[in-house]
């Protein structure tokens, strides 16, 4: 455990992506096979399930550190972490001894689940007092199922093939789907003879990067296609060995949760992988996120639901055929067979090619940007004909252009302190806009300011607060802000009686008057599309 | 009777006819220690630690009228008996004592207990009314022991030298960089300095603090190799200019919020050190338990949560909201100068 708390503690010092590898690598050489897989397997974010609720390990804490609960929240509202703020509190008595991360994971943690409270309890106190401050914390971070430190999963391929010698594409792709953290699954993760396959498996996603720069830049249009940028989930339908698997890009097996497309997907030729996007789709349309947000909402998917938000997949690659690995073959030519494989399954419209859109230079790419909503897309993906599939999020190939947000300059009403970087300041807002000269809350945003802004409007809530309630301080409506959001929806929910979709700060308007601000009247208008 | 209260100004004894730590021009101000949220420009009389007459000169300028008390040294201003005694913050850092028809009470200022070469020690006094700090006022701050947290810092210091990286150590201009000097290890290489840095421990020597050689970095050659020196700078330069000509470095803080790791990964720092000037939250609880006070005024900091707990502990407890900001947690870099 001391060796995986040091690596964390040399991950979470640095900012240097390549000290992070080499400290990655150096764990991996030096750890045991059955410690190594259980780090991959926390370091590429498949983190236990919460095993404690927050509040009993809040009250034991507090009981260990002799002090009230209520001091206690002040402390974690100060630090922002609960993993944290237990560790800070907590006496130091521990470190003298130093099993394996196996051991505290398979002989400690995962024994607490299901156990009752006394035991579980005793266990929490017992395994405070053994972990020097270090490891409490990353034991307390698992404990609360947010393990999280500053390396992606990239860079964990990176320091793998480092250590191993083996291409990091095999490692990437080795670590898809599902596999256990044992110290076989390890020796296959790093195994030299890189022919391997799992039927199961998906490839690694191939994800657009932000346009930046004038179109021109890309070169001739000729080269290039575009598609709508859809709002629904990245997914890839696999067809093996008589096996219909669905994929979500946060690597989650999707079976069950979308039974119509899996159904199509049963007939699909042997050793078929589709790319794309699963959307509530009817006609040819899809319907709002909101939509599918209901379904993923259900465990039980009752007939109703199906028919009133049906779900297909919108495909745009394909990255298998026949068995063969087909991501290296340039993009044209798997459009190509894409469009033939569609056309010869009968999917009942449940498997669509997504469609080009037309347009013969840039400017007619920037005016098709502009219908983007009306088809109720987000923006465009611009993709090089003769791309490669890759992996992970590249610049140079595929790209996205998102369409302008809609925007509205709100006040500024409540403030909450953030957590994690942000834990003491005050960074999460509520704005308001104007409804008959009073203000109505209208969206929270979190993102969107530099530090120094963000410093700025800590220290106007700290002097300019009305009234507290708990974590929440009322604030002198005063400041402005123009809040970018990607959709707007009727609520109920909602005091306003709109919801935003994705809404952060674009800009603080420090040349606006609180009074200057937009209305609830001027943000329904935007509910009706331009 | 209160002999102290707060006023638009600052805290005031009526009878006395003085003001301590005022924000705001008074004729005769009583001043704690010399940092920026606790000495007021343009007052006619300031009053201060005979230790400290250097430090608050240098930010007075020479046509302010100092006066220097030696601790523990009674004088009488208008029938009321006012000495100072150590606060162990900064050099010349002092507690004041104000008595009158045998009410005492004692302000703070800002105060730690933790030993500090660069300072006379915190002393506990006794009194009725204790008006304490709370920077630092949670259970969550509890200083790891200071000597450990400097060989710390030596050892990263050596750290950067392997690695052929200058190390680019913030602290506070006046106080915490002259504690760091005390503790750094001068075999290890060149301590080298900011124009603010070098400037304020030139007062701390001229006032007998015994500290390592230092340079002025800005005196230096630009093509130097710095990759084997510690370079002492006010947290205001982190990110400016003037850190580019150090080449590949290391950064780090020494403050005591770097005991919380937001407050650390904020700032995009490669390490931070939590050596603090001020009471970790046991430090108060026993400052406060050693004055015997029955009264407690908290003042800038965690006050809701120390007033609190005083409470729950059966005292007279309640904020008080001055204007001092401790240790702030962010970039003003208050006595900062401007780079020379």
């Amino acid at each position: 455990m001391k060796a995986f708390a040091r690596l964390y503690t040399a991950l979470d010092e640095t900012t240097a992506t390549g000290e992070k590898i080499a400290a990655l690598a150096a764990y991996f050489s030096a750890a045991p096979p059955s410690d190594a897989a259980w780090a991959i397997h926390f370091l590429t974010g498949r983190r236990p399930k919460r095993l404690v609720s927050s509040a009993k390990l809040a009250a034991w804490c507090a009981e260990a550190a002799a002090i009230p609960l209520w001091l206690f929240d002040e402390s974690h509202a100060a630090v922002g972490d609960l993993a944290e703020t237990i560790t800070l509190l907590l006496p130091d008595t521990g470190g003298a001894g130093d099993e394996s991360l196996s051991h505290w994971v398979e002989q400690r943690l995962l024994p607490l689940k299901g156990q009752d409270e006394a035991v579980q309890r005793a266990e929490m106190l017992r395994t405070w007092t053994e972990l020097d401050r270090r490891e409490r914390f990353v034991w307390n971070k698992l404990i609360t199922g947010t393990f999280r430190v500053g390396a992606s999963s990239r860079l964990v391929e990176r320091a793998l093939a480092l250590a191993s010698g083996v291409p990091e594409g095999a490692i990437a792709h080795r670590l898809m789907g599902g596999w256990e953290p044992t110290p076989e699954f390890f020796a296959r993760l790093v195994a030299p003879d890189v022919r391997d396959a799992d039927v199961s498996r998906p490839y690694p996603f191939y994800l657009a990067y932000p346009l930046e720069g004038p179109l021109e830049a890309l070169g001739p249009a000729e080269e290039w296609i575009a598609e709508w940028k859809w709002d629904g989930i990245r997914s890839q339908l696999i067809r093996r060995a008589g096996r219909t698997f669905l994929w979500s890009r946060g690597e989650e097996l999707l079976s069950g949760r979308f039974p119509e497309v899996e159904e199509a997907g049963s007939l699909l030729p042997e050793g078929t992988v589709l790319d794309g996007e699963l959307l509530p789709w009817v006609g040819d349309m899809p319907l709002p996120f909101a939509q599918m947000q209901r379904r993923i909402g259900r465990k039980v998917l009752g007939r109703k639901i199906l028919a009133e938000v049906p779900v297909v997949l919108v495909a745009y690659d394909l990255l298998e055929q026949d068995g063969h690995d087909l991501r290296a073959i340039p993009l044209a030519d798997r459009r190509r067979r894409l469009d033939a494989l569609l056309a010869a399954t009968p999917s009942a419209g449940r498997l669509v090619l997504s469609h080009l859109v037309e347009a013969a230079d840039w400017t007619e790419i920037t005016e098709a940007r502009r219908r983007a909503r009306d088809v109720g897309a987000e923006g465009l993906i611009l993709k090089r004909l003769g791309s490669e599939y890759g992996v992970g999020r590249r610049k140079g190939d595929w790209w996205k252009w998102k369409i302008e947000p809609f925007s509205v300059d709100a006040v500024l009403m409540y403030a909450m302190p953030g957590s994690g970087r942000r834990a003491g300041l005050y960074t999460d807002y509520t704005f308001g806009v104007w409804d008959d000269g009073r203000l109505v809350p209208f969206a929270k945003a979190y993102s969107g300011l530099t530090d120094e802004e963000i410093r700025r409007v800590d220290a106007f809530v700290r002097r300019n607060t009305q009234e507290k309630h708990g974590p929440v301080r009322v604030v002198k409506p005063e400041l402005v802000f123009e809040l970018a959001f990607e959709g707007i929806q009727v609520s109920s929910r909602h005091k306003s009686g709109i919801a935003v979709r994705f809404p952060r700060m674009a800009r603080w308007r420090t040349d606006k008057r609180a009074e200057d601000a937009d209305s609830l009247q001027t943000v329904r208008a935007l509910l009706t599309p331009p | 009777m209160t002999l102290l209260r707060l006023t638009d100004r600052g805290l005031y004894c009526e009878v006395g006819n003085f003001f301590v730590d005022p924000w705001g021009a008074v004729d005769r101000a009583v001043v704690t220690h010399a940092h920026g949220d606790h000495v007021a420009w343009g007052c006619r009389d300031y009053l201060t630690s005979a230790e400290g007459v250097g430090v608050l000169r240098s930010r007075l300028g020479p046509d302010a009228r100092v006066g220097g008390l030696p601790f523990g040294e009674r004088i009488s201003i208008n029938g009321v008996g006012v000495s100072l005694h150590p606060a162990g913050h900064i050099l010349g850092s002092s507690q004041v004592r104000v008595e009158h028809g045998g009410e005492v009470w004692v302000v703070s200022g800002d105060y730690k207990m933790d030993p500090d070469p660069t300072t006379t020690a915190f002393e506990a006094v006794r009194c009725h009314t204790f008006i304490t700090e709370s920077t630092f006022g949670l259970p969550i701050y509890r200083w790891p022991p200071q000597h450990q947290v400097l060989r710390d810092i030596n050892a990263w210091w050596r750290g950067n030298q392997e690695a052929g990286k200058a190390s680019l150590l913030y602290g506070y201009a006046l106080g915490k960089t002259q504690r760091l000097l005390a503790g750094l290890d001068p075999a290890i290489g060149p301590i080298l300095t900011h124009g603010a840095v070098e400037r304020m421990t030139a007062v701390y020597r001229a006032a007998g603090v015994p500290l390592p050689p230092t340079t002025h970095a800005g005196s230096l050659d630009r093509r130097t190799d710095w990759s084997r020196a510690l370079i002492l700078a006010p947290p205001s330069a982190d990110g400016s200019v003037w850190t580019r000509r150090f080449g590949a470095r290391a950064t780090a803080f020494a403050s005591g919020w770097m005991l919380v790791r937001g407050a650390r990964r904020r700032r995009s720092l490669d390490r931070g050190f939590p050596l603090s000037d001020h009471v970790d939250w046991p430090g108060l609880l026993a400052a406060v338990d050693a004055t015997g006070a029955e009264r407690v005024w908290v003042t800038h900091g965690f006050t809701g949560p120390v007033v609190r707990w005083l409470q729950e502990q059966g005292l007279d407890a309640s904020a008080v909201e001055t204007r001092f900001e401790g240790d702030v947690d962010d970039d003003t870099g208050q006595e900062d100068g401007p780079e020379q």
